[in-house]
Parts: C-alpha cells; sequence; structure tokens
C-alpha cells in the first residue's frame, strides 16, 4: 500500500485501529436565559479544563512537542473564537453545538486556502474543537493496548492524539494527511515511522494485523511473507545503525584529528531534500540542481515560478551558503518543450552551458532569478560545463548584462554573489591555473570528469569495470585542480560521487580538499573518517 | 504610537507555532498591538486572525503598538524578530 512517507525508519508490528467516532450538532433550542448562562458557564469550564489537561501533557513531553501542543492551548483560548461561540450560545444554541458550528466554519476557512501548510492547519482547529466537546461529554482518552510494537491506524490523527501516543506505539499509518500537518512534525521529532494520505485502502486493516511501514519509502505492508519481512528487519538494523552514526555525529564539527576544519555540505534538488541536508548535519549546500524545475511541465518555468524555488530554497537554509547550479540538461534528457536534436554522442554534445550560452533567454532568465533570490540568503552561482576561460567569459558577460537591466528596472539582488564553476571536462581541469583567475571558485564534478577523462560512458554497463574515480589520472587532475585554486587563492569543493565515498575521504584531505559536497546521508559516514584522519 | 517593519523569514510563512509565541508575547503588555500585511489587518491577541490573514514567507508586515507600555513591547519584538523567528 503506498502513501506519503512523513517521517523515516522502518517498523514491524501489530495493527491498532483507532476509529474516530463522529460528534453530531443537535439541533436542540436553549428555553431560556438561565439556561444560555449555564451553557456559556459550561464551554468556559470545558475551555478551562481542556487548556489544563494539554498543559499537563505538554509537562511531560519535549520543547517542540510542546510547541504544538501550545498551539492547540491558544485556539482553545482565542478571543475571536470566545466571541463567535458565545454569541451562538446567546442565540440559543447549546454550548456543545456552538463549539461544532464554529469549529466547523473554521476548518472551511482554512481548507479553502491556497497552501498545503495553511490547509493542514484545519486538522489543528478540527483537534481543539473535538477537544472541547470530548470534555463536555466527559469522555477520557486513552485506549488499552497490553504488549508492545503496536502500529496505529487511522483514518487521521489529530497533533493532539499524534503527541499523546503512547511510548508502546513503533509506527503510525493514517488514511488522510499531508507532509506539511503537524502529526507529521511529530513523528519526525519522535523518530517514529508514519506514512499518511494512504487511502480509503488502509481501511481494510483490522485489529490485531501484522505490518510493515517504510517511513521513508512511504509504503504500508498488510500480513507480508516471511521473505518481505526478513527483508525489511535487515533494513531496519541498517537504518538504525545510520541513525547511531548520525545520532553520535550530528554536532559534531567536521574536524580533522590535527585541527582542520572541513566543510561538509549537501547536493540537494528540492526543498524536502534541504530539509532532509540540515537533519544530517549539511553546514550548506554545495549544488543545487535546478533540473526538476525544467522538468516534467509542458513549457519553460517563467521567472517568478523560478524566484519562488530559489527563495523557497534559501529561505529554508537558515544563512547557510548555498550553491546554485545552471541549467544542466542535454539530449539525453529531453524536455517536450525544447526539442534538442537526436545527438550521437549526447554527453560530448549540445548540453548545460552550451546551450545557455546560445539560448541566452532561457540563461537570463534562470540568472535574473536566482539574483532576485539571492537577497534571501546566500548565494553562490555556478555554471556547469565549463570548457574553456573563453566559455567562463561570455557567461560571466551575460551575468554582467543581467544585473545591470535588474539595477535599472530597480529590483534587489545582491551584487556581490560569487560565481564559479564545475571543474567537469579535462580541458578546464589542465588549465584550471586560467580559469581561477577568473572564476571565485571551483566544484570538482568527479562524475563527469571520470568518464571524460577514462573515455568511458558511465551509463555503459558493459564497461562499468572501467569506470574507475580512483585512476591515476583521475587523482593526478583533481590534486592539479585544487593546487591551482588554493595558488590562485579561491575555495575549492568537490560534489560529484567521490566527495560522498568514505574510502575517497582521507586521499581528497591529503590532496588539500576542505570542502565536501554529497548526498545528505553520506555526510555522517565521511564525517567519522574526517575526525579520524590527519591532514599532514 | 510605534510602528516597526519586518520581514518573515520562515518559509512557510507566519504560521502556528510563531504566531502563537506573539499572542503569547503580546498578551505580557497592556499595548494594542496591530498586525498588518497584505493589505489586511489584525488585533495581535487572536492566533485565528494571525492565522488567516495568511502571511508568506518572504513578505513583509508591519506591527503598530499603542499603549502606554509601548516602548517596551515594540523593544520585546524586535528581539523576538531577530532571535526566535530565524529557528522556526
Amino acid at each position: 500500500m503506498k502513501g506519503i512517507g512523513v517521517s523515516p525508519g522502518i517498523a514491524i508490528g501489530r495493527a491498532w485501529v483507532l476509529r474516530s467516532k463522529k460528534a453530531r450538532v443537535s439541533g436542540v433550542l436553549l428555553a431560556d436565559e438561565d439556561a444560555v448562562e449555564r451553557e456559556i458557564g459550561i464551554y468556559r469550564i470545558a475551555v478551562a479544563s481542556a487548556v489544563a489537561s494539554l498543559e499537563a501533557m505538554m509537562g511531560k513531553v519535549g520543547k517542540a512537542e510542546a510547541e504544538i501542543l501550545e498551539v492547540q492551548v491558544e485556539l482553545l483560548r482565542d478571543p475571536q473564537m470566545e466571541e463567535d461561540v458565545v454569541a451562538m450560545i446567546t442565540g440559543r444554541m447549546p454550548a456543545k453545538d456552538a463549539v461544532l458550528k464554529v469549529t466547523e466554519q473554521l476548518v472551511q476557512i482554512f481548507v479553502n486556502m491556497d497552501d498545503d501548510y495553511m490547509r493542514a492547519r484545519a486538522a489543528d482547529m478540527q483537534d481543539a474543537g473535538m477537544r472541547l466537546v470530548k470534555v463536555m461529554d466527559g469522555e477520557e482518552d486513552g485506549a488499552g493496548m497490553v504488549g508492545g510494537d503496536w502500529i496505529v491506524i487511522a483514518e487521521d490523527l489529530s497533533p493532539s492524539e499524534t503527541v499523546g501516543l503512547d511510548h508502546r506505539v513503533q509506527a503510525f499509518a493514517t488514511q488522510m494527511g499531508g507532509a506539511t500537518s503537524h502529526a507529521a512534525i511529530v513523528a519526525r521529532l519522535r523518530g517514529l515511522p508514519a506514512v499518511v494520505g494512504c487511502g480509503s485502502d488502509l481501511g481494510i486493516v483490522a485489529n490485531g494485523d501484522l505490518l510493515v511501514v517504510d517511513g521513508e519509502m512511504g509504503v504500508v505492508f498488510v500480513n507480508p511473507d516471511d521473505e518481505v519481512i526478513d527483508i525489511y528487519r535487515s533494513k531496519k538494523e541498517t537504518y538504525a545503525e545510520r541513525q547511531q552514526l548520525l545520532l553520535r555525529l550530528k554536532d559534531r564539527e567536521a574536524m580533522t584529528a590535527d585541527g582542520i576544519r572541513i566543510q561538509l555540505l549537501a547536493n540537494i534538488a528540492t526543498a524536502r531534500d534541504m530539509e532532509q541536508a540540515l537533519e544530517q548535519g549539511a553546514e550548506g549546500v554545495g549544488l543545487l540542481r535546478t533540473e526538476l524545475l525544467f522538468m516534467d511541465r509542458e513549457r519553460l518555468p517563467t521567472e517568478d515560478e523560478q524566484l519562488d524555488f530559489y527563495k523557497d530554497i534559501l529561505l529554508r537554509s537558515g544563512g547557510r551558503a548555498v550553491t546554485i547550479r545552471t541549467l544542466d540538461i542535454g539530449g539525453d534528457k529531453p524536455l517536450p518543450y525544447l526539442p534538442l536534436p537526436k545527438e550521437a554522442n549526447p554527453f560530448l554534445g549540445y548540453r548545460a552551458i552550451r546551450i545557455c550560452l546560445d539560448r541566452t533567454d532561457i540563461f537570463k532568465t534562470q540568472l535574473r532569478a536566482i539574483l532576485r533570490a539571492s537577497v534571501f540568503g546566500k548565494c553562490r552561482l555556478m555554471f556547469p560545463m565549463i570548457g574553456s576561460v573563453q566559455e567562463l567569459r561570455q557567461a560571466k558577460d551575460i551575468v554582467a548584462i543581467v544585473k545591470e537591466e535588474l539595477t535599472a528596472s530597480g529590483a534587489a539582488f545582491d551584487p556581490g554573489v560569487p560565481v564559479g564553476i564545475m571543474i567537469e571536462i579535462p580541458s578546464a581541469a589542465l588549465t584550471a591555473d586560467l580559469l581561477a583567475k577568473e572564476a571565485d571558485f571551483f566544484s570538482i564534478g568527479t562524475n563527469d570528469l571520470v568518464q571524460y577523462v577514462l573515455a568511458v560512458d558511465r551509463m555503459n554497463e558493459k564497461i562499468a569495470a572501467l569506470y574507475d574515480p580512483f585512476h591515476p589520472a583521475v587523482l593526478r587532475l583533481i590534486r592539479e585542480v585544487i593546487g591551482q585554486g588554493h595558488r590562485q587563492g579561491i575555495p575549492v569543493g568537490m560534489c560529484g560521487e567521490l566527495a560522498g565515498d568514505p574510502q575517497a575521504t582521507e586521499l581528497l584531505l591529503e590532496m588539500g580538499l576542505r570542502e565536501f559536497s554529497m548526498a545528505a546521508v553520506s555526510i555522517p559516514a565521511v564525517k567519522e573518517v574526517i575526525l579520524q584522519s590527519k591532514c599532514i | 504610537m510605534i510602528t516597526k517593519e519586518y520581514m518573515i523569514l520562515a518559509p512557510e510563512g507566519m504560521h502556528a507555532r510563531p504566531a502563537t509565541a506573539m499572542v503569547k508575547l503580546a498578551r505580557k503588555y497592556q499595548s494594542t498591538i496591530l498586525l498588518k500585511a497584505g493589505g489586511k489587518e489584525a488585533r495581535l491577541n487572536s492566533l485565528l486572525n494571525i492565522l488567516s490573514m495568511h502571511i508568506k514567507g518572504g513578505s513583509p508586515v508591519t506591527l503598530v503598538f499603542e499603549g502606554i507600555d509601548e516602548g517596551g513591547a515594540a523593544a520585546a519584538f524586535d528581539l523576538f524578530f531577530a532571535q526566535n523567528l530565524k529557528d522556526w
């Protein structure tokens, strides 16, 4: 069964199905003023008692979970909500009906908002309202689970229900919900694997069914066979080991045994990746791929669409440096709105910066969006596939023109955005001394560099064994590039696969590399090697 | 009356947890504090009203403080935006 994985981890356990009771408006009208007074009293006592029970719960949970409960407390005490409820009771409606009505109206307002985050707040409103109704009905929470390893299955889980989950609960899966719900946040805080949005299929699960929940992939298995269980047992162990390492190293500075500070950065493509990067302890983004913005769509993304994406990433980075790489596509990944001729050798063809220098309209739109986003964080601009000083100059000239246009139109941007290049073509590696005079930084892209230096197509399985990042030719070039960059006083990083390979870490440190950018999950393992290594 | 402008840096905008913290902070002062953004305004005593304004990440907001302790309130919100709101 497939849903949205909102909190990673694997759990294997028995199903505990929560069925929600629906409260209904009774439609009764209050007899007289006395009854109105009484119902207002009932409402106020219910608020006080609900707030008290939430505050008691807050004392027992962590700070971040308490903050989510605090939102509930504020909603319950909200003067606007109180005013609306009291007005309805005064209009002869019983307290419970009034709370249900007001809650329903509020939920509607948030459900109709145009972003996921605000729509998810409808669940918070619902939670606050239902809590009041339960208090007025004199209901107690708490269910009768016996034994351990339960996996909670529900139509939906409210934020406070999630915080209130028993410690024997190992995971949960719900029919509804999205990635930005407070239930999802609580799950991540607790390290509870969770899958939401599974749809009505989840309704077939019965109490006691054996379940496997994979919160990373967003998959739920109901009564799976032994083979599946074995696979997931070992996955669970690997995940636990990775988490142990992360927990131990996340807040440690990446510093070698002889005291040299190393920057560990992440390669990302989406806002979700950014979150994951921060969770793994990344100190910034060494490579933001922008290709996803251009894929799976009917036309080129507009400047504003691109601006929103870059701005979102920069805001999420919390002031850490983010290196944005301009469009890196070619004939191997055709776009419906940008027909590129079929080529015999797409990796040696019309691609990346070569397209951008030819289709300056596409390039300028992207540069404008990146520069306009630059005021929202610390951004660096990077060109892929630069093969000569000539190309770098051409690209920089276009940046200068775009800056002039932005200034003329009065748009704000950071004039000091560093402009660097990927070193991934042998001609660039061999002229690193010249390029270093005109680029603000280098980032070595080993994936392409290896295939171009060794003449080995990395997609061709027949010659996969020849694809060797540790070939002396590759290593000599890498050392040369690092040395030339440092001689000119510019930072040199690496963002290819090699940077995330713990077996290469020591070697790269010895060559003088100080900036490693990789898939976020690789960071703890590389950090562990760094902590034990010496540079000299 | 004191008027201050801030930028909302949280990518999700003025979301529930920071809005709750603002309501709690505002309650400590007697002054009336008004939140303005995108042509809408709300008193800073109601979480619902703040959330209904639907303030997005990267957008500017204005706070208007009025009352006997407006100076202290404005200083407290300066600190709040400088420190707390970055972490949300």
